[in-house]
């Protein structure tokens, strides 16, 4: 019946993609983009550090200890120890960026798994999971990051370990409120009336709807995760001197601040900018995807 | 699928397709920390009926009588606490998987809109159920393709879209087809045109009589709407509060009505006539709370002919006059006596 | 001779700005007289509610483009002030919604959102506010209404939340009511209880009502005169009998033969094809031809004026100009 009646399925209407309605809005607004292109340009600021950091960002001189921004020959001045202010900057961005989107990245792999079989399967399952995760709720977020720091010794591994830590049950919380919506709507239930298991429910019908908002949560929490890595590393818990870190820099610096403010204030300002721009690009992204027609 | 019909035919005409049982849901009513269960919501309160092969079979009632979730029931939605599902005689649990059921009992909601993925090309939405039971791709997609100018939606300007692209009557249209892919023998319409248009609605109601006709569909139509259930139904279940109080061909139904409160129910429906407007109302009060339900017949504290032996006693499903009517109440009960 | 309109309607336009503009009502003319129960009968998107909102001036202010005059009692609505509107919502006109629950604060007692609305309109000390808010409630018969006066609205029933509603909305004693599908959420038993207690609180205190519906059945209940509208126009006017019993529009026939009142049995229905008409442009000639079983040419080429066939009734169609002409 079906192979007599042949409809030729070339050339017909298709509608782009949600995704692609997303990326066409999202890139409509100039605030999000303007952040997004720091974000980039950060990016490749941390990559390329080698060949702009006009200086070795290690090298001191007792010389030049705290001069002040616009001093010939150093744009940014030099720190405490006569290093030049702007490549550390430079080499900082490496440290920061990495500190501030691994654990966010790590924690939004385990803490949707966790979040989305919890909203969909529900019931006790549920129950134990999100009333665990609801036990680090218990401890103010920078507290945790240190204390699990502290615990696990100062380095870059434990403090990527703790802040993966600390991002886990915020995330899976998001994942699993907005999975229990979805699980109760209509099309899931259709899915299942179909005869589809839950494995193929959840990868064509649940991802797809609750990823995004996940993902907007998430971006979200990078600014934060960099304010805490700062935190760890100013006081001494994660990064260690002396490589050029913002947070560990503006702990460094502090002694500073009443001899040079605007050079102490300097990785100040690089975590607010760059904190700031994930935060735009975050809320640029959820209003792009809040598409009501 | 011309196979599926030959052998449908071989069956007897009479034998009932889909047999519901002794059919009981509570829901639990949970609190504290760890849910609890404290109380207990009766939506379905142990509810038998046969759907024959080839009827409309409707069910009406207000709102939490029991309608809807008697159909998640029958597709195993929701679990049943008690009772059995028989499909084509055989006993789902038994001689009959979920999955077998499922694929000859398919779903139609209300909401247009939250039954179908917003992230789903139509085409998508509509094969997934032949792809998930092993049908090619490229044949999945043609069925969907078929089926979309089945249901008199053009594939070429629809297939590619997405839901929010589309009115609500689409959508439906959409709903109906993907309904429709995987073959099922019945078609629960769960409120299916309630949120439409009148015009829209009877534009749906139109496609539902032809394919019914053209794929020897059975349906259970499921509606508040007392009119549309007389348009489209065969025999009529009225159900309250978890409970069947009267069934029966329509027009005994609508014309001999057995049960106060399906009287009352046709009562409440407009006039249609400016001269003749409703003057006092038919049925006073809300529905009553589901969880502690009235004693004897649960209809008796709005009945207006209640006698003292319906709060104490439970009235039964008693046969009425035509044949196939029967009606839960003991005042036509014992009018059946005198005869 | 001629009574002061209620309310009066000319060539009202709404167009809702945005990333795709939606032109929602499209010159649109009424007039209420006091006491009477206009109609407004229309499927979703015909600019129904659009028109109720436009009234109260509910609108959202940045979005929308509102040209037209819209007098309450002669006083220009469009132009009051930010006190004279606070007076006029609720005092003059007050609106009841589908939706109780979104209608009602879930935070406050019935008795206090009562309280708040005499108080704020007869200037009530709060002991005589509550207990004209009891008063209210007992016009609307809730049941044991002292009790439900110290109740949240996510305590009572449905059909309950309507009536307190209808009380809230009736407490600053309003000369006119505009009604938005009040009944269309609630179950058959319980709209027919909801409107005649609304028929029955017109009739008491002579209060002008317009009420929106989408459903022919609940419009001849209560209404005297109807204004059948499609695509942000008023297709038909004329009284309730007229339009149920001999109406002219085709898109108004269209409307009865699909309310399935007397429809036979599992026969195909008359249907009106197609579907409305999304309006991004305002419509240049009749909205209704690429449905109209009579179109003819003219109809896509100019608007049909409204033509006025007897004392009540009004159609806007190409085949009753020329029959009249």
């Amino acid at each position: 019946m079906i192979e007599q009646k042949t409809i030729p399925l070339d050339e017909y209407t298709r509608s782009p993609s949600y995704w692609a309605i997303v990326l066409r809005r999202f890139s409509r607004d100039k605030v999000a983009m303007f952040a997004l292109a720091i974000i980039i340009l950060l990016f490749l600021v941390a990559v390329f550090a080698p060949y702009i950091a006009p200086a070795d960002p290690l090298k001191g001189s007792m010389l030049r200890r705290l001069r002040p921004i616009g001093t010939p020959g150093l744009p940014l001045g030099a720190d405490e120890l006569g290093r030049d202010m702007l490549s550390r900057l430079i080499y900082g961005a490496r440290l920061s960026l990495f500190m501030g989107i691994t654990p966010v990245a790590i924690a939004f792999v385990i803490g949707s798994s966790i979040g989305i079989a919890a909203g969909y399967l529900g019931g006790l399952f549920n129950s134990l999971t999100m009333r665990t995760n609801d036990i680090f709720y218990a401890f103010p977020s920078v507290l945790l990051a240190i204390a699990l720091s502290g615990a696990l010794g100062a380095g870059v591994t434990s403090g990527l370990l703790s802040l993966t830590i600390v991002f886990i049950p915020p995330i899976a919380r998001v994942a699993e409120s907005v999975t229990t919506q979805v699980r109760k709507l209509d099309y899931v239930e259709a899915a299942k009336a179909s005869g589809a298991n839950n494995f193929t429910i959840i990868r064509v019908h649940v991802l797809g709807n609750v990823l995004g908002p996940i993902f907007v949560y998430s971006t979200s929490l990078i600014s934060v995760s960099m304010i805490l890595a700062a935190g760890l590393s100013f006081l001494g818990l994660g990064v260690k001197p002396p490589e050029p870190e913002w947070g560990l820099m503006l702990n460094t610096l502090r002694n500073a601040i009443y001899v040079q403010p605007w050079l102490a204030a300097l990785p100040g300002v690089m975590i607010f900018m760059t904190s700031i721009a994930f935060n735009l690009v975050s809320d640029g992204l959820r209003s792009a995807m809040d598409i009501k027609s | 699928m011309s196979e599926d019909t030959s052998t449908r035919r071989t069956h007897m005409a009479d034998a009932p397709l889909l047999e519901v049982r002794e059919i009981t849901k509570f829901f639990p009513i949970k609190s504290g920390l760890f849910g609890r269960a404290t109380n207990s919501v009766r939506a379905v309160d142990g509810i038998s009926f046969n759907v024959l092969r080839r009827e409309t079979l409707g069910i009406v009632g207000e709102s939490g009588c029991g309608k809807s979730t008697t159909a998640r029931l029958i597709v195993d939605l929701i679990s049943p606490d008690k009772g059995d599902i028989l499909f084509d005689a055989r006993r789902l649990g038994t001689d009959l998987t979920l999955n077998e059921l499922r694929r000859n009992v398919q779903m139609v909601f209300q909401d247009s809109y939250a039954s179908l993925n917003p992230r789903l090309t139509i085409e998508d939405t509509i094969a997934f159920g032949p792809i998930i039971h092993g049908v090619p791709r490229e044949y999945a997609r043609r069925l969907a393709w078929e089926l979309l100018s089945k249901v008199g939606l053009d594939p070429k300007r629809f297939a590619g879209r997405y839901p929010h692209e589309i009115s609500g009557g689409q959508r439906q249209r959409v709903n109906i087809a993907r309904a429709l892919a995987v073959k099922p023998q019945i078609i629960i319409l769960d409120e299916s045109v309630s949120a439409l248009d009148k015009s829209v609605e009877a534009q749906v109601l139109n496609l539902l009589l032809d394919l019914k006709k053209e794929l020897d569909l059975t349906y259970i139509f499921i509606s508040h709407d007392l009119n549309v259930v007389k348009f489209m139904a065969d025999r009529v279940i009225v159900m309250y509060l978890g409970e069947i109080v009267e069934v029966g061909p329509v027009e005994s139904i609508y014309a001999e009505t057995a049960h106060p409160y399906s009287r009352s129910l046709l009562a409440s429906m407009p006039s249609m006539d400016p001269d003749h407007r409703s003057e006092h109302v038919a049925l006073a009060g809300d529905p009553p709370n589901p969880i502690i339900p009235p004693s004897g017949c649960r209809f008796h504290p709005r009945c207006p002919i209640a006698i003292p032996k319906c709060k104490t006693e439970k009235p039964l499903l008693h046969i009425q006059k035509t044949r196939g009517h029967l009606a839960a109440c003991h005042l036509t009960a014992q009018q059946q006596e005198t005869f | 001779m001629t009574q002061q309109p209620l309310v009066k309607i000319s060539d009202l336009h709404v167009l809702f700005k945005g990333q795709k503009n939606v032109c929602a009502v499209n010159g649109l003319s009424l007039n209420l007289l006091p006491g009477q129960v206009l109609g407004i009968l229309g499927e979703s998107g015909s600019g129904k509610s659009v028109t109720l909102k436009a009234l109260l001036r509910l609108l959202p202010a940045h979005k929308t483009e509102i040209r037209g005059l819209i007098e309450v009692l002669g006083r220009n609505v469009m132009s009051l002030n930010a006190a004279d509107l606070a007076s006029f919502r609720g005092g003059i006109a007050s609106m009841i919604f589908q939706d109780p629950m979104l209608a009602l604060d879930p935070v406050y007692t019935i008795g206090d959102q009562i309280a708040e609305v005499v108080t704020r309109h007869h200037g009530l000390k709060r002991r005589d506010a509550m207990a004209y808010a009891l008063d209210m409630l007992k016009k609307v018969r809730i049941p044991s209404p002292e009790r439900r006066l110290k109740a949240y609205p996510h305590e009572i029933s449905g059909g309950m939340r309507q009536r307190a509603m209808i009380a809230l909305a009736l407490a600053g004693n309003p000369k006119l009511l505009l009604a938005d599908e009040p009944t269309t959420a609630l179950d058959a038993s319980v709209q027919m209880q909801i409107l005649l207690l609304l028929r029955e609180l017109q009739k008491e205190s002579g209060m002008g009502m317009i009420f929106v519906t989408h459903d022919i059945g609940v419009a001849v209940e209560i209404c005297d005169v109807v204004a059948v509208m499609y695509a942000g126009q008023i297709v038909e006017t004329g009284t309730i009998r007229d339009i149920v019993k001999d109406p002219k529009h085709p898109y108004t026939k269209g409307l009865l033969a699909a309310n399935l009142h007397g429809a036979e049995r599992g026969k195909r229905l008359e249907t009106i094809p197609g579907s409305p008409p999304l309006l991004e442009s305002a419509p240049t000639s009749c909205s209704f031809a690429p449905r109209c079983a009579y179109t003819q040419a003219v109809c896509r080429l100019k608007a049909p004026e409204a033509v006025t066939i007897s004392k009540n009734i009004t159609v806007r169609c190409i085949l009753e100009t020329n029959m009249n002409s």
